[in-house]
This record gives C-alpha cells, structure tokens and sequence, in this order.
C-alpha cells in the first residue's frame, strides 16, 4: 500500500466517522444520480476488466450492468459509473459510500458478512482455490510443494486458505505477498515464487498474463469453496434486494431458455408459462415490490444476456480463459451444478 | 520608609485584567474545545459503526491471526498466534530495516560527502554526480528500479551465482554461510571483551601520561596487539570454536545459512543509497562550516592530516551535522514504510495491510500503526538530542 492509499483509506474511515446519518435510500439516490456506482477489480480478465476500447467487460461487470438496466431501462446498463479498487480498500469503499455495489470477485464469509457492516446478494460465480506452478518444476500435486515460496494477494481469503491448507498437511511455505493482483504474476513469472495461488478462475485468467502461458500449468486440488458474488451495505435492504433478484432473474432466464436476443419475442407470446410471464412483467407485480418498473428483470435479459449467455461471453470455452460451464458447480442446478434461483413471484 | 512603602504599593490585583491569567483562560478553553472534538469524533464513529453492524475496539488483537508472515528473523508467527503478535513481528522488522538502513546510509552518506570535498577531481565530481542523480529522483521509483529492474534479472535457484560454494544470489535472495558457536566460544568472547575493556584503561592511561610529560606512545598499533593475540591464543586452545553453516540447494530452495530475502535487499539499497545522498551534504556543509584559518594553524602546529581532522574537523563540524542527520535519520525510518510496495513484510505491510483487511477495523489499525511511527521518530529524536548535547560545545 502506497502512503497515498493510506491516506486515502484513512480519509475514508474518517468521512465514515464523520457522517452522522447513515445513507439509507440507495434507490431514490441512484435513480436521482442517473447511474449506478459500481466497484470492480483493478483488471481481472473475464470478472471486471477494461477491453481495447477501455469499456468494462466481464460477469462482475455484467452484474451491474444488469441492475443499471433493471432501474433505468431500455439502454440502462450503460448507465453504471466503475470504480477500480483493490483488494485492500473494496469494503471501505462500500461502507463508506463510494459506490453502492461491490462487484468484485469477493467471496462471500461469516465475518465479512457479520462482522464489517456487508450484504451478500447471492452467488454468480462458484469459485475454489488452486495453484499454479511452471511446467519444468515436475510437480503433479498440490502435496508436493513443502518448502516453496507462494506469491499470494493480500487482503485476500487466499492468503487465509493458502496458511490453512500448508498447515494442515504439516508443510512450510514462503508467502511473498503483494498488493496488486499485477504484481502478483509479474514476481510469480519473474521466478521470485514457485507457486502462485488464488482462485483458480483467477488462475485462469492471470496465466495468459504470463510472457508464456504454455509453461504453466494449474494444480489439480482445489483447496477452498469461494463462493463470489456482489456486495452491498448493511442496512439498505431494498437496495441489497434489487441486487438479489436482478441476479436471481439472470438465473432463472438461463433455466428457461430466456436468452437475452430472445427476450424481445417471448414477452409478445402469449402461449408462454405463466412463471415466464411473471419474470418478464407480463403478469404480476414483482417491480412494485422492488420498487422498479414492470419490466425490470425483461431489460436486465435484453441488455446483459442470461447467466449461461454471460458465462459463455466472459469465462467460457470460447475465451482465453476456458472455463467449461458443463460439470463445474455453476452449471444451473438441473444440469448437476449449484445455480438455483428462488422463485421469482 | 512608609510614606516610600505606600508609594509603590501596587494596585490591588485585579486577576480578571492578568494577561497571564487571561491567556490560561482562552488557552484552557480551545485545550477543552479541542478534547471534546476528538472525543465526538471517537464516539460518532463508534456510534456510526455499531449502527452500519461493523466491529470495533480493540478486542481483535487477541484473536487468531490465521495468515503466515514471509520474513521472520526474530521470532516465529505461526496463524495460530494472535493480531498482537503479528503487530510485533511487524514492529520488529520495520526496527530491522531502519536499524540497518541507518548504518549503512551513515557510512555511505560520510564517505561521499568527505569524497565531495576530495582534491582528486575524478572523485569530487564522482561524489557531486552520485548526490545529484540519487537526491533527485523520487525514493519509490529508485525502490522499483533496485527491485523490479535490478534484482529481477538475477538467475533462478538452480542456476544461482555461486562464489566459494558459500555465497548463492539467485531470485529469492542472497545466502551467506551462518557462523555456529561451537565449545569453547564464550571463552573466545569473554577474552576479546576483557582485551576491550584493558584497551580502553590503557587508552585513558596514555591520555594522562600526554598530558602530564607530553610523551606518545604507538597507542593503535599496542592496542591492536593487545586486541588479536590473545584472542587468536584462546582460538587456537579451544581449535578454532566457530563453525560456518552452508546453505545447500534442497527442494526449492536453499536450506541453512542466512537468507537475505530481495525485498529486503531493495528497501535497504534504495533507503540507504538515497538518504546517504542527502547526509552527505549535510556532512560537506558541516565540514566547509570550519574556518580554513584553523586548518592551517593546526598545521603551523605540526598536526599531519589525520590528526587535524581527528582533533581539529572532526569534533567541530559534528556539531554542525547532527541536527539535520537526525531528520534524515527520521526521514529514512519513515520511508521503510515503502516497503508495502515490494512486499517486505513491515508493520504497514503486514498489520497495516493484511491484519487490517482481514479484520476490517482501519481506524483502530492505522491509530495502532501509526502511534508507532511516532514512538520510533520520538526515541531517535531523543537519542540524537542527547548525542548532540555530549557532543555540543561546552561553554566553561
């Protein structure tokens, strides 16, 4: 951490302090404001990362995306301003009101949820530990590793895991722990460490940072559930909700088959189900609840796309990441995996 | 003498009109004023943020840490050992790093300014590039350069520079033999600390003999032979007491030895480099500060060069350079906490940083970290205050 970020943590625990009334209607505030404030990653491909053109891409990004559009309708997901943070200041931020949604690949715990003032708003990507480790080192097992140095993020529950997992099979380790996600590979790819640990999407997506992704290779084990979802302050539950559900809807459109070029010629059929005529506005009242228009989950689908539709664009085979959706845990829970939206009505 | 004493009698004392009194007042007032702000603001924040559900106090120290520290060379930190004690491991490296630092940034910074004023031109202008370029650019890039640029192309743990099978440079840092006490070395010590101890007397006696019939004698080279001889007499008895570990390839990494890990090695070059830079004008201008009138005396006297700036310079522009040392002193202390941006683990990186994420709780944290800052800058302020007082001119 640079003295400037301490400053500025600082300065953020004091506007915190100093602030007599908590900020409790998020909604009105958004809708008044004309976008949503959103905290993303500092560049992860596939979750939040800039593209050529500068415009945030990835399925933290897409959340956002979605409940802009949710709000503020046709063309809403263009509505959302983003804010890159770190590890380190993500909840500060969030607490203090910098942004009012955190979408960030954090993983939802106890104490982050209890303990420091955060909501969880469900999961959009079911996530567990690995290692990366150089091809010519000859280790096939996470079991081998005693005595390596580990380059790892800090402020992370990798850094947790990572001590966790060496303690309980009695080995020893080097942590070599860094600020930026960046500067992680970079040491990693330098030879400073042996391994390099975070979640294993993460793994993914920072091996085609290396100067040659071929000579990596990711470990078999997975040592960690790291469920990841966005984040919201204690205290404003409407605003969490909205959060909930435009996620939830993502979900259930992909059980449906409600795809997001498809959308625009479901909500005209009239031969649909009635549960898809619910999430689409057609019939019931499930806006009014959240507080949105009718039709806020039909343009979150028209905008963003699906949950598969959003895992395929971002982290899918078809990316550099190449994460297979089919026998993962975020296949949707009829296809075996965890994805399982309560019902929306 | 009454009539005189009724005279100057002074007005009855009105203490309302005291400016003495009235400064107390307004003084004691703003010192509430003052008190009761910080208080609000302690308590709003504690209010605030039972209100938003975020914990505060300072209960957290007692609890488990749950991570590992890279860098122990004191004592161990294990996740089992509390936040308290992940915040002294942090204390301890950061008294590491400018322990250390000051050493080096002293010798470095003394021998630069003195080459600064070095008749041999290759050496001044050496001395005035080395301040220019070091005092010049930012502290933080120099750190990167030594870290990123530097000590990022050294080779990996297999290929290490090797020199004598004894000192291995590779990525994860420098391994030197480590030297193990064996039999009979506390009577190797308790021989060269009496030898100190005798030097000392001797050093005492030969000053007092000067001063009662003006006679020298060979005081260095008595002392040095009082120092090696019997000490190399004990070693020899006991065949040489003091074993040197090797550090060996095994797995990874090298085991035994000493490791110095590269993090460390970058904040040390980049802290001692640049704040010998500034010590060494701050030493040019505490010896251009002496009268050359005096130099030349002592030579008419017939002092050679050592003695002149051992008797004559040395003791007069201490006076001069130690203010202003300690504000480098301080500054280089502080600059440690640069540290967070290569991943050495200090007090910001490691209680600052990991212990503040995992628990959240910045303001109690940063207070903690803080505080500390200023306890270190205050006993190195003391300390050099002191030193600079035995070393002040005495008015008698």
């Amino acid at each position: 951490m640079k003295i400037s970020n301490v400053l500025k943590l600082f300065a953020s625990t004091l506007i915190l302090s100093l602030s007599s009334s908590v900020i409790a209607d998020t909604l009105s505030d958004t809708q008044a404001r004309g976008h949503v404030r959103c905290g993303v990653s500092q560049g992860l491909p596939g979750f939040s990362n800039p593209d050529e053109n500068g415009n945030w891409t990835g399925i933290d990004v897409d959340v956002c995306r979605a409940v802009a559009a949710a709000i503020f309708g046709k063309g809403g997901d263009e509505k959302v301003e983003y804010f890159p943070t770190s590890a380190k200041e993500r909840f500060t931020k969030l607490t203090a009101g910098e942004y009012d949604i955190l979408s960030r690949n954090t993983t939802w715990t106890l104490s982050r949820d209890a303990k420091i003032g955060l909501t969880f708003n469900g999961v959009n990507f079911y996530d567990g530990q690995g290692f990366m480790v150089r091809k010519d080192l000859g280790v096939t097992s996470a079991l081998e590793l005693d005595g390596a140095s580990v380059c790892v993020n800090t402020g992370t529950t990798t850094e947790l895991n990572l001590a966790d997992y060496f303690r309980a099979n009695g080995m020893s380790y080097e942590p070599v722990v860094f600020e930026k996600a960046d500067e992680v590979v970079a040491a990693y790819d330098a030879g400073r460490c042996d391994v390099h640990t975070t979640d294993k999407s993460g793994l993914a997506a920072q091996r085609t940072k290396t100067a040659q992704p071929d000579a990596h290779m990711v470990l078999p084990e997975t040592i960690s559930k790291e469920p990841l979802g966005p984040v919201t302050r204690e205290g404003d539950e409407p605003w969490s909700d909205i959060v909930f559900w435009v996620l939830q809807a993502l979900i259930t459109a992909d059980e449906l088959g409600i795809s997001g070029s498809d959308v625009k010629n479901i909500v005209g059929d009239t031969s649909q189900t009635p549960e898809v005529k619910r999430i689409l506005g057609v019939e019931g009242e499930t806006g009014a609840h959240l507080g949105l228009p009718k039709d806020w989950a039909y343009w979150a689908i028209f905008e963003v796309g699906n949950y598969g539709e959003m895992y395929e664009r971002h982290v899918g085979m078809n990316t550099p990441l190449e994460l297979a959706r089919d026998g993962s845990p975020n296949a949707g829970w009829k296809n075996g995996g965890l994805l399982y939206a309560p019902p929306i009505r | 003498m009454n009539i005189n004493s009724e005279i100057i009698k002074p007005p009855k004392k009105d203490i309302f009109k005291s400016g003495k009194f009235r400064s107390i007042v307004i003084q004691s007032i703003v010192m509430l004023l003052f008190i009761s702000f910080v208080l609000w603001v302690i308590d709003n924040a504690a209010t605030n943020m039972t209100a938003n559900g975020i914990a505060h106090g300072f209960d957290f120290l007692w609890e488990n840490s749950m991570f590992d520290i890279g860098y122990l060379p004191f004592i161990d930190h294990t996740p089992v050992d509390t936040y308290f004690h992940a915040f002294i491991v942090g204390i301890l490296n950061t008294i590491l790093i400018a322990v250390i630092g000051i050493f080096f940034a002293t010798i470095f910074g003394f021998l630069i300014g003195i080459g600064r004023l070095s008749d041999n031109w290759l050496v001044s202008r050496f001395c005035g590039a080395y301040i220019e370029i070091l005092r010049n650019v930012p502290l933080l890039l120099q750190l990167f350069f030594w870290y990123h640029a530097v000590l990022r192309i050294l080779p990996r743990a297999k290929n290490s520079l090797n020199a004598g099978d004894s000192f291995f440079l590779n990525l994860k840092g420098l391994f030197i033999p480590k030297p193990i006490p064996e039999t009979g070395f506390n009577s190797v010590l308790l021989t060269f600390i009496v030898a100190i101890i005798f030097i000392i007397y001797l050093i005492r006696w030969a000053k007092q003999r000067q001063a009662k019939t003006g006679q020298q004698i060979p005081i260095f080279s008595i002392s040095l032979g009082i120092l090696i001889l019997p000490v190399m007499f004990v070693s020899f008895l006991y065949n040489f007491p003091l074993y040197f570990e090797q550090p060996v390839l095994k797995g990874f990494n090298f085991k035994g030895g000493i490791r110095l890990i590269p993090e460390m090695v970058a904040l040390l070059l980049a802290l001692s480099l640049y704040t010998a830079a500034f010590i060494a004008e701050n030493v040019r201008s505490g010896i251009l500060a002496i009268n050359k009138g005096q130099i030349e005396a002592s030579s008419a006297v017939g002092l050679n060069r050592i003695q002149i700036l051992r008797l004559i310079i040395i003791p007069q522009a201490m006076r001069v350079i130690i203010p202003p040392l300690t504000s480098q002193y301080l500054n280089l202390t502080k600059n440690s906490s640069l540290a967070v941006a290569i991943a050495y683990p200090d007090l910001v990186h490691v209680f600052a940083g990991t212990a503040l994420m995992q628990t959240g709780q910045a303001i109690e944290i940063l207070a903690m970290t803080m505080s500390v800052y200023l306890t270190l800058s205050i006993t190195i302020s003391l300390l050099m205050n002191w030193y600079n007082r035995a070393m002040a001119l005495k008015d008698r």
